[in-house]
């Protein structure tokens, strides 16, 4: 109980800087993210401790709908996601506290931050479904109005535009799946929702609908045109608590759903969640490779990292549909460390790539390149990012793709043949994904980090305020610990996994050493990332001192090499599009009907030659352009019925009639 | 008990000094069957070595615009690969190593190398840097998932991803090799020339400016740096021979508990299997020729479907077994 005091005590001064900020504004914006950042970490004590103490606060207010009133709730579940949106919440608050408070701070954002901030932490607590709805819409509200803070560009009224009706839909489809879940009775609070389990055909479709609603949230394609052009369009700290945060929170909605109001799941179940997911993260990471804007490849990197987590999460349902918990336990564990360990990445990267705004003013990687010179330290922070993101070990990326890959390795077990045969395919398209995210971040960061700089304004950057660089580096360090700590994570998920799955990983001790993660058993299979890190460590370091003895130490620096002939301009090194176009060859034939034709002038003509590439975005034709000209095509025809004579009004309304009452004499 | 400890530090000491003495002979044994198969003399077989002896002696040239981590990313790669190839069973199994790290963190580990070398490839901010790295990082999405289908086909037989369990399983029942693993076999084969820069895929022998990929990433390297990464590429080559004789003639390796002795006979039997294996490479590189760079994805491909095949199999003989 003094769980909740304190979690409402810390949102409630949060809510009152809100206010404030909007109201005097004035030296009041700047307080927003100072009272943020405190906020955070309140937030995320309580939610330590209710998931580690193993406690359930519960509360009921008379406020809210008469009938229902308030439920809150902190059970281990939601104490483990406040701690992924807190973690990121006092990053983007350190962050903000080195903006410029006269130049970069206005009151269509700082005092939205506080309320974005205030309203991801208010669904957690959530325990009815009118709460919930409530907190996600002022959610969905808040983070619309700050992609919108720029509001004289016009590609974020379009980015906005489109999420409005996306977000709209999303709670649409939520809101169906909650009225599924309270039945004929009504009974809207989650511990009633609990207790009776829907009929299978009932309980599908709240599945499909909270998939829908989830997964637009989320960006599961075909849902997720506009997570890309609305995350960059926000200031860089609001994208990194959109991309990095606001996504977990869907996630958490879709467990909440899935694993605990909905009952004990059937096996099939699971396959919309893995097919999306799968198809999801390979083309999620097809847009970002192929694409030249530092913040929206990073955009689209989320959508893979959500299609990876709800692949996990599919997994999940499978295995616990046939009692199979302790691979059940291995995938949602993957599934809640990837959300964590996203959380830290991307977070980083998109602070990152403020910074990298602020100090050039460009976000197209064609435009910047050595940065690392320029901004030693934001480069060192982005590196430990970009090679976690690409799940290369010993980084916290490779703790959870590691697990998933343990639990597919498992799926080959599930007794429903459709299952088990694509259980392959899974594993394929998940390393599919994996390399290309290890070719998304070479290239992210090889362009705008490496080489030369491409304009004049990468030539000239400058490094971060020191505050900003704490908040990179902060979570540069938990992005490396926790890839060397993930059985500790892994451990610390216990409560959740037996609130969810009924199961956990093997505890302490089941390994040879006591910080490697089992996700069976030893025999199976093991990784233990601190001996590796360790080994590695000791491999350079010795390396380096043989080699600095025994060779000749000396150095020169000069210019380079070049196979002979340097080319002293920076626009001859590979950019980010060159970088890409192999991978546009052989994948982008296919997923989006990529073309190049090189329009070459004959000899003696003077004309440069051009370089042209054409691209079909099939989701979006199918999904949105196609049924945007359907309805705008059915409008049209619907428009005709304004302009009818009155008798054709009155034989109208006269039909209606006779159909309502048919219809009603042949149900009764 | 203490003393055990310690026999087994020694041997897993012994299995990282054996692979990192054994890899410039293992090359040397490629280049000599292919020079001799060229009707050509050949270099000695301890031109390896020379190699790698001359550029350490040599001063390292460094360009102009290269910044800390093109530095400092060979000694990364190198100790990155080094402790891979650590890990993959040699001439014993159940090795201290053998319990850090399953197949999948050994992908991973080597991953981890490639992204370093792509980046320090784009680090001088040359058009042969980014001509290599991107490719490089292209094959790599070829190969990956074939790779990850050959895991899961050894974890649907053998029950188990790390490596020292696979092997203990097929010494086990060795007669017990199923038309799956042979396809897994041919895959694994596939992208283990991949991800080594072997023709077909890439000539390690080639400074012809279009078609390097491997050799354009290092194109700035010199010195003691161009050493550490010849010899990284070198462990890589042995590592791979090793995964592949690990995991389809595992015969004659010794078991942990095995003593000195056995592990001493392990030893020369794998060394034999190991320039064997080179010795193939070889006649394999001089009987084809190198493939355009967009070929390849067909190539891999190859590898990709007879993964897909072999677990189909798994699936279909555990389900005949059961």
């Amino acid at each position: 109980m003094l769980d909740l005091y304190a979690s409402g005590a810390a949102l409630g001064a949060l809510v009152g800087v809100a206010l404030l900020a909007a109201t005097v504004r004035g030296s009041f914006l700047a307080l927003v993210y100072p009272a943020s950042a405190a906020a955070a970490v309140v937030l995320g004590i309580v939610d330590l401790h209710v998931l580690l103490g193993g406690g359930v606060a519960t509360a009921h207010l008379p406020i809210g709908l008469p009938t229902i009133g308030l439920h809150l709730r902190l059970d281990a579940l939601s104490a483990f996601f406040g701690l992924v949106v807190n973690g990121g919440v006092l990053a983007a608050s350190l962050y903000g506290m080195g903006l410029d408070r006269a130049k970069e701070m206005t009151p269509r954002v700082e005092p939205l931050f506080a309320l974005f901030v205030a309203a991801m932490n208010l669904v957690l607590l959530a325990d009815d479904a009118y709460a919930f709805l409530f907190s996600w819409e002022l959610m969905s509200l808040a983070s619309w109005a700050l992609v919108i803070a720029r509001h004289t560009d016009p590609e974020c009224r379009r980015a906005a535009h489109l999420y409005l009706v996306m977000a709209a839909i999303g709670t649409v489809a939520l809101l169906f799946a909650f009225g599924g879940l309270a039945g004929q009775a009504g009974g809207y609070a989650f511990s009633t929702m609990r207790n009776q389990a829907p009929q299978p055909l009932i309980a599908a479709l709240i599945l499909l609908a909270a998939l829908v609603g989830c997964g637009s949230k989320g960006g599961l394609i075909p849902l997720h045109a506009w997570l890309p052009l609305a995350h960059p369009a926000a200031p860089s700290h609001v994208s990194a608590l959109m991309s990095g945060v606001m996504t977990k929170v869907a996630i958490y909605c879709f467990i909440r759903i899935a694993f605990d109001l909905l009952g004990s799941p059937a096996w099939w179940w699971a396959l919309p969640p893995i097919v999306l997911g799968v198809l999801t993260a390979v083309l999620g990471l097809l847009y970002a490779v192929l694409d030249g804007d530092l913040k929206r490849v990073l955009a689209y990197s989320t959508i893979e990292n959500v299609g990876v987590i709800f692949v996990a999460l599919g997994l999940a349902l499978a295995f616990r549909a046939n009692g199979q918990d302790g691979a059940a336990a291995v995938a949602m564990a993957a599934a809640l460390l990837h959300c964590l360990n996203h959380s830290w990445f991307k977070s980083l990267l998109f602070l990152g790539a403020g910074v990298v705004l602020h100090a050039t003013g460009r976000r197209d990687l064609d435009g910047l390149g050595g940065l690392i010179h320029r901004m030693p330290r934001t480069a060192v922070f982005f590196l430990v990012g970009a090679l976690a993101i690409a799940a290369l070990p010993p980084l916290n990326g490779f703790v959870s793709e590691w697990l998933l890959f343990q639990a597919v390795m498992a799926a080959p077990e599930l007794p429903q043949a459709a299952l088990h045969f694509a259980s392959p395919a899974i594993g394929a398209m998940l390393a599919l994904a994996a390399a290309l995210a290890a070719a998304c971040f070479v290239r992210v960061y090889g362009t705008a980090f490496l080489g030369r700089p491409r304009s004049a304004e990468a030539a000239t950057a400058h490094e971060a305020p020191l505050i900003q660089q704490v908040a990179l580096g902060g979570l540069a360090v938990l992005c490396v610990l926790g890839g060397l700590l993930g059985s500790v994570l892994a451990w610390a998920l216990g409560p959740v996994l037996a609130q969810t799955v009924g199961s956990a990983l093997p505890g302490d001790g089941s390994g040879p050493t006591p910080l490697s993660l089992v996700a069976f058993d030893p025999e199976r299979s093991i990784y233990d990332a601190p001996v590796i890190a360790l080994f590695v460590l000791i491999a350079s370091l010795a390396t380096m001192l043989v080699v600095h003895r025994l060779s000749a130490r000396r150095t020169r620096r000069g210019p380079a090499w070049d196979c002979g002939f340097p080319d002293p301009s920076p626009l001859t090194q590979y950019t980010a599009s060159s970088f890409a176009q192999p991978l546009r060859r052989v994948y982008g034939t296919t997923a989006f009907a990529a073309r190049e034709t090189v329009d070459m002038p004959p000899p003696g003509d003077g004309r440069p030659a051009r370089l042209t590439v054409v691209s079909v975005d099939y989701a979006w034709q199918a999904f949105y352009a196609v049924p945007a000209r359907l309805l705008l095509r059915l409008s049209e025809r619907l428009n005709a019925l304004q302009f009818l004579s009155i008798r054709r009004y009155l034989g109208l309304m006269f039909a209606a009639l006779v159909i309502l009452l048919s219809i009603a004499a042949l149900t009764t | 008990m203490t003393g055990d400890l310690i026999l087994q530090f020694l041997a897993q000491g012994a299995q990282m000094t054996m692979v990192l003495l054994i890899a410039p002979l293992a090359v040397g044994v490629v280049r000599l069957v292919k020079a001799r198969l060229m009707r050509r003399q050949g270099p000695s077989l301890l031109q390896g070595y020379r190699d790698l002896a001359k550029l350490l002696r040599k001063e390292s040239v460094i360009a102009e615009s290269a910044s800390w981590l093109f530095r400092s990313a060979p000694y990364l790669i190198f100790a990155l690969t080094w402790v891979a190839a650590a890990l993959v069973p040699s001439f014993a199994s159940g090795l201290m190593f053998n319990w850090a790290a399953d197949v999948v963190a050994l992908v991973a580990l080597l991953g981890a190398a490639r992204a370093l070398l792509a980046l320090a490839g784009m680090d001088v901010g040359t058009s042969f840097g980014g001509i290599g790295s991107s490719r490089e990082i292209m094959i790599a999405t070829l190969a990956e998932p074939a790779m990850m289908l050959i895991v899961l086909t050894l974890a649907i037989a053998a029950g188990t991803t790390r490596l020292a369990g696979v092997a203990d399983f097929f010494i086990a029942e060795p007669w017990a090799v199923r038309v799956s693993l042979a396809l897994s076999l041919i895959a694994l084969v596939i992208v283990a020339l991949a991800e080594n820069a072997r023709i077909p895929v890439d000539n390690p022998a080639t400074h012809l400016e279009l078609t390097m990929v491997h050799e354009a990433m290092i194109l700035e390297y010199s010195g003691r740096h161009l050493a550490l990464i010849e010899a990284a590429s070198h462990l890589k080559l042995v590592l791979y021979l090793s995964l592949l004789i690990c995991l389809f003639a595992p015969f004659g390796m010794a078991p942990a508990t095995a003593g000195v002795a056995g592990w001493l006979a392990g030893l020369v039997l794998w060394a034999a299997k190991l320039l064997l294996g080179a010795a193939l490479l070889g006649v394999w590189e001089v009987s084809i020729a190198k493939m355009r760079v967009f070929r390849l994805p067909d190539f891999v491909g190859v590898a990709f479907v007879f993964g897909f095949l072999a677990i189909l199999l798994a699936f279909l003989s555990r389900g005949a077994v059961a």
